[in-house]
């Protein structure tokens, strides 16, 4: 069986939940091997063949860390030439994707970036599905030319630990970083605080706040909801435009798209570019003082009233119920 | 310095966008704009160019439409425009956009090449780093502040963690994201300027481009179908009756969610 390549996403040390779920899909394709770009592959060796690993590529350097995308695509290419994987899977974050890119120009081969679902077509050659124009399009897609390069969606995929999962070989690899791709140098770095709540991108919650929640006072109660049902917080572009949450959690077609198990959406009209980043959601709940708002066309379950007073209820209700 | 800003033409954002029977985006139907990103490119490009000296210039590849976006790029203020138009290049995946646009790149020459950081019609977000690759400069990308200092670019990088700052030597290919500035209106003299400013056409063959290495036919990809999500159905919908809370925490709790 043909090695599916997945260029592990990790930070300090920790395997990032979306590594398991590429291995899961590349377990689809073929026989997942996990390339690992710095240090720390050996302790994550067990967890990885958890999920259906069968090889570990181990390019210990310190020096992915200091350069943007290019040393991990030299990598990434240098192993396809090498082992001639069946397709290289990356998640589609903010430097997955362009991983991706730059290791489709070295290759010569197609990408298709930001797949919410992989899977093996009739002849074994993968086929990405796509949500287009915020998820009002299903695409599949294949690669013709080249070793496919698939940008997966982080919380798309459903990792799950594989049935006979046995033990992953750690096959270290002597590969230096060119001068070329040292081209770009990271100098510095900033960690946002994050604090405890779930990430937007991959929670199966996100409760998120819009121009009716008034000011950035008024917001708060959005957060308070957020953290009595453990879910991220996202905010509609009223709400960043105006300054009353930081942008970086806008749901919609210029910021997030989100696919949890449920979108609380309070006070939200639902503009079309905001439901591009969150109609595919399995649950939508909608909140908002307007029977006209078009959000409640596609909630499963709406309340015509004001967010101010039917939230702090409900977050009254869900502590009762908690106990 | 010499910048070229990359921009694109999309579907509005707010209109009914479709795909076309081979799969491709439908651009004769819904309103063109220009690609939102892009604006925030121009921009800072524009910016740099008034703070450092030097000349913008707009490329944009696409099919006769998108002379509208370079046009637009050039009422906020840029100095010349390039379309790359040519019916070979319709249905051109990123593979293909990137060696068209790299092509134009190494004839007209730059110290900074600036991208919006995604289309908002393929949303793919590849095509920067992919023109860094194949010029063989570094990439500062996902933008959320330039600076250029002599010879050199430095930027604050979004990440999904916090930020990253990045320098390199220039000539290089910088992507922006949004909010890194205010884009700017054309201003009524600024439009009647545009009118005046030159606009290259190139086609394929005069930007040095392979035919086979571009359009849906010379594509490294391939849609094998596609369908339209069935609309989601309305649920229900009560009005707040002082237990407005109550009921949504029922509705919740029947779905497990509390």
């Amino acid at each position: 069986m043909a090695e599916v390549l997945v260029l592990a996403e990790h930070a300090g040390g920790q395997v990032r939940k979306v590594t398991f779920e590429l291995v899961t899909a590349a377990a689809r394709l073929g026989e997942p091997a996990v390339v690992w770009a710095g240090p720390g592959a050996e302790a994550a060796r067990e967890r990885l063949a958890a999920f259906g690993a069968a090889r570990v590529y181990a390019a210990e350097s310190g020096e992915f860390d200091q350069y943007v995308a290019a040393p991990k695509a030299e990598l990434l290419a240098w192993l396809v030439a090498g082992r001639a994987p069946a397709a290289v899977l990356v998640a589609a974050t903010a430097e997955g994707r362009e991983v991706a890119g730059r290791l489709a120009v070295k290759t010569g081969s197609g990408v298709l970036a930001d797949a919410v679902g992989v899977a093996a077509g009739p002849d074994g050659a993968p086929v990405a599905e796509h949500a287009n124009f915020g998820g009002a399009v299903t695409v599949h897609a294949t690669v013709t030319r080249g070793t496919p390069v698939i940008a997966v969606r982080p919380g798309a995929v459903s990792a799950a630990p594989a049935a006979a999962a046995g033990a992953a070989e750690l096959v270290p690899v002597a590969f230096t970083v060119s001068g070329a791709a040292r081209a770009a140098r990271i100098t510095g770095r900033e960690r946002a605080e994050k604090g405890a709540r779930p990430d937007l991108a991959e929670a199966q919650i996100v409760v998120s706040g819009g121009r009716g929640t008034g000011s950035a006072d008024g917001f708060k109660v959005i957060e308070e909801l957020a953290d009595a049902l453990g879910a991220a917080v996202g905010a509609s572009r009223a709400v960043t435009d105006a300054g009353w949450y930081p942008h970086q959690f806008q749901v919609g077609q210029t910021g997030k798209t989100v696919s949890p198990q449920l979108y609380v959406a309070a006070g939200i009209s639902g503009a079309i570019q905001h439901r591009a980043g969150m109609q595919t959601s399995k649950t939508i709940v909608a909140i908002n003082k307007d029977p006209q708002a078009p959000i409640f066309e596609i909630a499963d379950y709406g309340v015509v009233g004001d967010l101010h007073t039917v939230i702090p209820q409900l977050i009254d209700e869900i502590r009762k119920r908690k106990g | 310095m010499n910048i070229v800003v990359c921009v694109k033409q999309v579907p509005d954002t707010a209109s009914e966008r479709r795909l076309r029977q081979d799969g491709t985006v439908d651009r004769a139907g819904p309103e063109g704009v220009v690609n939102e990103l892009d604006e925030y490119a121009i921009e800072e490009g524009l910016r740099i160019a008034e703070a450092h000296g030097g000349e913008v210039t707009v490329l944009s590849m696409g099919p006769g439409r998108a002379a509208e976006a370079v046009r637009r790029a050039l009422s906020m203020g840029a100095d010349r425009g390039v379309h790359l138009c040519d019916e070979a290049l319709a249905g051109s995946d990123a593979l293909g956009t990137s060696y068209a646009l790299a092509q134009v790149l190494g004839r007209i020459g730059f110290d900074l090449v600036i991208c919006g950081a995604e289309s908002t019609d393929a949303r793919t977000g590849v095509v920067p780093a992919m023109l860094a690759e194949r010029l063989s400069v570094p990439q500062l990308t996902l933008a959320g502040k330039v600076d250029i200092e002599g010879g050199s670019v430095t930027v604050r990088r979004v990440t999904d963690e916090g930020y990253q700052v990045v320098s390199a030597a220039l000539p290089a290919v910088v992507s922006v994201v949004e909010k890194i500035n205010e884009p700017r209106y054309p201003s009524f003299k600024g439009i009647m300027a545009a009118r005046k400013k030159p606009v290259q056409t190139l086609s394929a063959a005069e930007a040095g481009i392979d035919p086979g290495q571009v359009g849906l036919a010379g594509a490294a990809t391939a849609v094998a179908d596609f369908a339209v999500r069935p609309p989601r159905q309305a649920g229900v919908v009560v009005a707040d009756e002082g237990d407005g809370g109550a009921k949504v925490a029922a509705f919740l709790a029947g779905r497990k969610f509390i």
